[in-house]
């Protein structure tokens, strides 16, 4: 019960999860053709890149626009992995050098490339699409938290980062498959991962996933770490006069999420059946973020929700009006930042306050029959 | 004969006749349980309608368009009229997979036409393939590709390029080239082939190739090394918005097409609508297709095009490539008799199209279209002076000696 109250710390918490787990465990997969139900799979598995953004943006005050770097790290291990297994040397006997990934044959490589190598264990597999991204993350974190690097100065490097992967996959297209990405992934030990029962299955992983991704982040805000975690955001002068190391805590903070942004990636490639560096770009990884911010950046939940609100709106305007949905798209977003600048989640928030103060009214309109005080005086 | 016989004769005689134009019965052309019903087909359209390739992909969106809508009314695809699903890709690989999926899936479409980078086309190849779509895809090529679902209507790059640098390298007794493109796979892939055949078929040299990351914009230190080099020519493949800079960077630094020979196979009327004709006069472009072609037509097809979009309308390689999409899955859909899948590409081998802007071509069993090369001399104006047609160019989107 203790640990339950860790993980929620009010009714209401508890309830928003429990719907929000039902809709995707439940109620979706019922009512959704397996087609769209990959898509959502699809959308979901930016939601963990926005559970990592609850920790570190909303709660640990530091912005990243350079998510879509993990995101694409992680989804890169998998791709690479995925593609090994579908470029056996029967199936690739029409290149010139049988066995290899086909654009490597297309750039002229005659051997696997060394740093391709491991990735023909699933095992190192899985383990790489967490450390490549949390290693890369701390190291960047532990440079510029060091330095007491933050706010636009961090954003502005992380995105520069974004643009620097996106430009190196982009120029060494033998090794890493250039612009067109890494593409055609077939199997997974086997298992073909493009059949209707796989995408079905590959949804659930994904679902169950993020949901345990969620309280495992529910954990840490509510836990004495997650509030000195806002410590740091609201006062870091203080904390570090405290005895606390600033520095560490936001590392931490910063390769938990790009961890959890990797997995996502991973999900990702998974359930699309590709990885191209147009996912890890500037513009990516600004969209990454904007799903936090229209679902809420201070609530797991919101997040979760605004990526599968936002894609879903994506995929339903662009469907609709294919010439006109983006300029929907960017009314959407303005309107959400003019009317709720703390989320759709800060929404909730908000109500409960409108009715709380509601209440109070009504409460002191109660007496009015006996009293008869000043019902013109405005509630404040 | 009697009055009942006249009438007798006048029934079968109808009743013939209404046979003959009423289209076959649905069960018969459709068994896969594609979006066709007695009196329509759906087809769907996949093309960037927003973001960075929207401007080059619009063209083949109205090339299609007008193609489908000359169709219908000619009377449709096996006495159906085709209905349209557009879809939007955004310039973004992930949707391109998503919405073909979606045509493929939801909307059972009788087949696509759609895709114009590399890169969109690799992603939703899968797709295709693991649903049994149809494909046909209109941009010229790096090869090195063949799929039983998709058709390539533009030219793979061997059509492209070897017969270009065969007139070249005889016209202007060149020697030495000097390569230049956009960093991804179709110029890289391009200029491989390109070296192979200079070094190894004309005996000349390559003084230099360099690539750039898609979207730069500048040319300083390329300009100064073509100065230093003075190559015969410079032979390019810079594509999007790196070729307005490309141009008006050498046009400022004074190499123009009086002084210097470039061939280009990456420059359409598309292109040069952004760069400016006065930067690109005399210079050459090495493509299937020029607006300015002289035969009956290409007249017809100008015409049509500019009365749908108007008169300041231009058209390129690319688009009229995308035209030819749906004229080729109407003829296949008749030989078969069937809008099944199986049977389009079972008719497709050696299907012929007479009436293309481009002139008469035919659909080689590899997929890929047999058509001629031609080399265009930019004018101020914006249009090419055709120069020089080859032969029909066989594909061969995997050549050997080449790779």
């Amino acid at each position: 019960m203790a640990f339950f109250r860790t993980l929620f710390k009010t009714r209401g918490e508890a309830v928003s999860f429990a719907c929000f787990a039902l809709l995707i465990l439940v109620i979706l997969p019922l009512a959704l053709p397996v087609f769209r139900l990959n898509l959502v799979g699809k959308y979901l598995s930016y939601g963990f890149v926005g559970i990592g953004l609850v920790l570190l943006w909303g709660r640990c005050g530091i912005l990243s626009l350079g998510q879509g770097v993990f995101f694409g790290l992680g989804g890169y291990c998998m791709a690479m992995f995925l593609k090994l297994e579908a470029s056996d040397p029967v199936t690739t006997a029409i290149q010139s050098t049988p066995g290899i990934p086909d654009f490597m044959d297309w750039n002229q490589l005659t051997a696997l490339p060394k740093f391709w190598e491991p990735f023909h264990s699933f095992p190192f597999t899985v383990l790489a699409i967490f450390v490549v991204p949390g290693l890369v993350a701390f190291l960047i974190g532990w440079a510029m938290f060091r330095r007491r690097v933050g706010g636009v100065y961090f954003a502005i490097i992380t995105q520069a980062i974004a643009l620097i992967l996106s430009l190196g996959i982009d120029g060494n297209q033998g090794y890493t498959g250039g612009r067109n990405g890494i593409t055609d992934l077939r199997t997974l030990m086997g298992w073909d991962i493009r059949s209707e029962h796989a995408q079905q299955v590959l949804y659930f992983i994904c679902v169950l996933l993020l949901l345990g991704s969620a309280l495992f982040a529910k954990y840490i805000i509510n836990t004495r770490f997650g509030r000195v975690l806002m410590a740091v955001r609201d006062q870091e002068e203080r904390v570090r006069f405290s005895g606390y190391d600033v520095a560490m805590i936001r590392t931490f903070t910063f390769t938990v999420a790009a961890m959890l942004a990797g997995l996502g990636g991973a999900l990702f490639v998974l359930q699309v059946g590709f990885m191209s560096p147009s996912l890890i770009g500037i513009v990516p990884s600004i969209e990454l973020v904007i799903f936090a911010a229209v679902g809420g950046r201070l609530s797991v939940v919101g997040a979760m929700v605004g990526c599968l609100l936002v894609n879903f709106s994506k995929s339903a305007f662009s469907e609709a009006y294919p010439d006109l949905w983006l300029y929907l798209m960017g009314g959407t977003f303005i309107a959400v930042v003019m009317f709720f600048p703390d989320g759709l989640a800060g929404l909730f928030t908000k109500w409960g306050t409108i009715k709380n103060r509601a209440a109070a009214l009504l409460a002191r309109f109660r007496p009015a029959s006996a009293t008869t005080p000043n019902a013109s005086q405005p509630a404040k | 004969m009697s009055r009942l016989g006249h009438a007798a004769l006048a029934v079968a005689l109808l009743a013939a006749s209404s046979l003959r134009a009423a289209p076959p019965p649905t069960s018969e052309v459709n068994t896969t349980g594609l979006a066709v019903t007695d009196t329509t087909v759906t087809v769907g359209q996949l093309h960037s309608a927003t973001g960075t390739m929207a401007i080059s992909e619009t063209g083949s969106i109205q090339a299609e368009q007008l193609a489908i809508d000359q169709i219908n009314a000619a009377g449709g695809v096996l006495g159906r009229q085709i209905k349209v699903i557009k879809e939007d890709g955004a310039s973004d690989w992930p949707t391109f997979a998503e919405k073909a999926k979606k045509l493929l899936v939801s909307d059972k479409v009788g087949t696509v036409f759609g895709c114009w980078t590399s890169a969109s086309r690799k992603a939703v190849l899968p797709v295709f393939e693991k649903e049994n779509g149809m494909l046909y895809y209109p941009t010229f090529y790096e090869g090195l590709e063949q799929s039983k679902n998709v058709i390539y209507t533009g030219q793979e790059a061997t059509q492209q390029i070897l017969a270009g640098i065969d007139w070249i390298a005889k016209e202007k007794k060149a020697k030495t080239f000097y390569l230049v493109g956009s960093d991804y796979i179709w110029p890289r892939t391009s200029m491989k082939i390109a070296r192979k055949h200079i070094e190894n078929v004309l005996k000349g040299t390559v003084v230099g190739e360099e690539f750039y990351a898609l979207g730069s914009t500048s040319f300083g230190s390329l300009i100064n090394k073509i100065k230093l080099k003075k190559p015969d020519v410079i032979y390019a493949a810079v594509v999007g918005g790196s070729n307005v800079s490309f141009y008006k960077q050498l046009a400022a630094a004074g190499i123009n097409g009086t002084k210097q020979t470039l061939l280009t196979i990456s420059v359409t009327e598309d292109e040069v609508l952004g760069i400016g004709g006065e930067n690109l006069a005399g210079f050459y472009s090495a493509m299937k297709y020029f607006q300015s072609l002289d035969n009956p037509n290409n007249k017809e097809f100008v015409a049509a095009f500019k009365a749908k979009y108007g008169a300041a309308s231009v058209i390129g390689d690319v688009t009229q490539a995308g035209y030819l999409g749906p004229w080729l899955w109407k003829a296949a859909v008749e030989k078969a008799g069937s809008f099944d899948i199986d049977k389009i590409v079972a008719a497709s081998p050696d299907l012929e199209l007479k009436t293309a802007p481009e002139g008469y071509v035919k659909l080689h069993p590899n997929h890929h279209l047999w058509s001629k090369l031609r080399i265009g001399q930019w004018q101020k104006n914006g249009q090419a002076k055709v120069l020089y047609e080859s032969e029909l160019l066989e594909p061969n989107p995997f050549p050997k000696g080449y790779q």
